[in-house]
């Protein structure tokens, strides 16, 4: 049965559509491969959530070497909902990269171009799947990599210099993760993570384990880019082309924010991460400062890609708001606006992508009366701004509500506050967007302007549309995240 | 502080706190990379030594031998060392692209050359 | 290089022996230290042996651009073939007990397969980085 082997089809076939696409060198190809592989992996996954949703869990053991001597593929709810939201982003884009791409890669490359993103998307699929630390580890480097040779690939020669400073902090983190993984391996003798979470109890107040987790608490916020560690992310996120921007806005950072889920709570415990240390005062810390610091440095930026790149930041803040609240509630709402703000992002890249096709550049001096040439495109980007800012209807307001709802069920009613205010700055830095397309005159360039290509178009617009209508439908959403939360904090520990 | 029988921690330790200073402290691109790669090396250290049981041998199985030296943290580190190769190759091909297009490897004089220069037109996007 | 008669003999000699090398790391890696990467990074040292001393157009004939491309995807296929035999045969994804009559056989033969595969990579990508490395010029661009 075919339908047995799923976890690791899941990763497997996207691996293995790399090296047919470099046989084949040819981009026309490439493009069709990478988007039914992506098309293949939302089923798989989507039939893989459907297994588990009820809170059940997928063993796989690789090689037929049972855990844990073997490598394990473990699917529980929780990400069996990070691989459905990773897939459906993987294959919207991929619809949409093909106008995208032939404007912003030069043809000889396109080949290479999709190759790594199918690369991309099996990497974040395997970190998503794996039930074994240093499969992690790997399977993190294989998608790091890959992202590193995609923003590469983006016209503006910054790009080089975004992906060199990505890929030094980025390894830094990498490998931050592998010595913790080391010393947990060394302490517990095991890398299977189930296991080491059995081995750990008597040994969790040593040095050693300590150590590994703080090593991997700095390696994962480094890939989760939580402030004060976010600094590759603004140039990766402007320079990159439109494409490889939407896709890694959407999921790079969703997928470190589970692996810092998974260690916390599935291998350490909540015992120990949130009662025996104050992660969550630090955590707490950090996200405020996320939050209000990259909020404002975002309504201060030239570019309009690199200050949504600095909102992402800040949305992440949120999420990991969500996380230090070590409850039930704040835990769906960190998930809840893990899958919300993937929907909102790429629905925002996908839109700017389409002006920077249309238009060349992104530059707030540049888009002047965008909205009387390309009045689709401004009233999504507009759609998805509010969804940033929380307004009832949309996703965003669904996770805010949550996060307040956490943030008054701890009794800390001046956080609730301050949620509210980190909105207030949004507002700000969407009203810049709105000013500029809306309430100036086009100058020349812009007049001869038009909608961007119809695959672009639908595309972007189906994820706006999604946006709305799961913050109008919210049980899917919910549902996912509360059981997912239900999960991880149902291990007790 | 047990110095003899942690001698190979303390050389990690010491690998990887010279190869961050490296990265940190250099501006020349490859410097950096060279940085990088040295800081890479003390994780396999870290894996590896501790593998070594004094008396281990191969894990072949025989009468003679009991005691077994644990062969997981070298395959590991195989993956690993494969991995920062990689690492290293796509960091020396990004600056070759660097020079090239900036024309040095120093990272404050290619920062300097991207700089917007400050001229009142930047003030230009504020509202009005 | 090639002008120089020592240099030209000695590598002549030194080659042969150096991918025969290559071949005996690969084969002796489930006994001794040695597989597929190592004796990847081996034989593509040969054949960057070969391009220091005779020019890289010469190793360029010698091994085409091409074939170091198909290199690095045929032993990726090569590795994920092994993983599907082992699917197809009733096992898990990369089970090689179901490979052959013997469990103990299926191993053997998996590993094997496997790391042929890792030696196909590992020597491709290794020859492909030296020759965009070295065959860049001054001015190239992209």
């Amino acid at each position: 049965m075919i339908s047995l082997h799923y976890p690791i089809l899941n990763v497997v076939v996207p691996l293995i559509a790399a090296p047919l696409m470099v046989l084949a060198r040819h981009g026309g190809f490439a493009w069709l491969l990478a988007t039914v592989v992506s098309g293949s992996s939302l089923a798989v996954s989507v039939a893989l959530f459907a297994e588990v949703a009820d809170g059940s869990v997928i063993s796989y053991a690789i090689g037929s070497w049972a855990p844990p001597w073997g490598i394990e593929y473990r699917i529980d709810s929780v990400n069996g909902f990070l691989l459905v939201l990773v897939s459906l982003i993987a294959s919207v884009v991929a619809v949409y990269s093909r106008e995208s791409v032939a404007a912003e890669v030069a043809p000889e490359q396109h080949y290479l171009f999709y190759t790594m993103y199918v690369l991309c998307l099996a990497g974040l699929l395997g970190i998503a799947a794996t039930g074994d630390g240093f499969n992690l580890f790997v399977f993190l480097e294989i998608s790091s990599l890959s992202s590193y040779v995609l923003i590469a690939l983006g016209r503006d020669r910054r790009a080089l210099m975004a992906s060199y400073q990505y890929l030094i902090m980025g390894t830094i983190g990498a490998t931050f993760i592998v010595i913790g993984v080391g010393l947990l391996f060394l302490m517990t003798g095991t890398l299977n993570l189930a296991d080491m979470a059995a081995r750990l109890p008597g040994i969790s107040e040593t040095r050693p384990i300590l150590a590994a987790l703080a090593f991997l608490t700095v390696g994962i916020c480094l890939k989760l880019a939580l402030f004060p560690l976010h600094l590759w992310l603004p140039n990766a996120y402007a320079y990159a082309p439109s494409a490889v921007t939407a896709f890694l806005a959407a999921t790079a950072t969703k997928v470190s924010l589970y692996v810092l889920l998974r260690f916390y709570y599935s291998v350490f415990g909540e015992s120990v991460i949130f009662a025996a240390l104050p992660m969550g005062a630090i955590l707490l810390a950090l996200s405020l400062a996320a939050v209000f610091i990259a909020s404002t440095v975002a309504i201060f930026q030239h570019d309009v890609k690199r200050l949504f790149a600095y909102s992402s930041v800040a949305q992440i803040g949120y999420i990991t708001l969500g996380v230090s609240f070590d409850s039930l509630t704040g835990l769906t709402a960190a998930i809840v606006h893990l899958f919300n703000h993937a929907l909102t992002k790429g629905a925002l890249f996908m839109l700017l992508g389409g002006v920077a096709l249309r238009l060349g550049a992104v530059r707030f001096q540049d888009i002047g009366g965008i909205a009387r040439v390309m009045p689709l495109t401004s009233f999504g980007i507009v759609l998805a701004g509010l969804s940033l800012i929380g307004v009832p209807g949309t996703v965003g307001f669904v996770s805010k509500w949550y996060l307040v709802l956490a943030a008054l069920e701890a009794g800390a009613w001046w956080l609730a506050v301050l949620i509210v205010l980190g909105s207030l700055l949004a507002v700000i830095y969407v009203w810049r967007f709105v000013e500029a397309a809306y309430f100036r005159e086009p100058s020349a360039a812009v007049a001869r302007l038009r909608e961007p290509p119809l695959s672009m178009l639908a595309t972007s617009w189906l994820m706006v549309a999604a946006c709305v209508y799961f913050g109008l439908d919210t049980s899917l959403t919910i549902g996912g995240a509360a059981q997912a939360a239900a999960g991880l904090l149902g291990g007790g520990r | 502080m047990n110095v003899a029988g942690h001698f190979s921690y303390w050389v990690t330790i010491l690998i990887a706190i010279s190869g961050l200073y490296i990265l940190i402290a250099r501006g020349n691109l490859v410097k950096k990379l060279v940085g990088l790669a040295i800081f890479q090396t003390s994780v396999y250290l870290l894996y590896i030594a501790p593998g070594k049981l004094i008396g281990g041998t191969a894990p072949i199985v025989a009468d003679r031998f009991a005691v077994y030296s644990n062969p997981l943290p070298h395959v590991l580190i195989l993956t690993a060392i494969v991995v920062g190769v990689a690492t290293l190759a796509l960091g020396l091909a990004l600056v070759v692209r660097i020079k090239e297009a900036y024309g040095s490897i120093e990272e404050d004089e290619i920062l300097e050359q991207d700089r917007p220069p400050f001229d009142s037109s930047a003030n230009n996007n504020v509202s009005n | 290089m090639r002008n120089y008669l020592v240099l030209r003999v000695v590598a002549k000699l030194m080659i042969a022996f150096m991918i025969l090398f290559a071949l005996y790391v690969q084969f002796h890696g489930d006994f001794g230290p040695g597989g597929g990467f190592q004796a990847g990074v081996i034989a593509a040292a040969a054949i960057v042996f070969y391009a220091i001393i005779f020019g890289l157009p010469a190793a360029r004939e010698v091994v085409p651009d091409w074939l170091v491309e198909s290199m690095v995807a045929a032993g990726v296929l090569l590795y994920a073939g092994v993983g599907f035999a082992g699917l197809l045969l009733g096992g898990n994804f990369l089970d090689y007990f179901v490979l052959a009559g013997d469990p103990v056989d299926g191993q053997h033969r998996g590993i094997f397969w496997i790391e042929v595969g890792v030696l196909i990579t590992v020597a491709g990508v290794m020859l492909k980085i030296f020759y965009m490395f070295a065959g860049r010029e001054d001015g190239d661009r992209g």
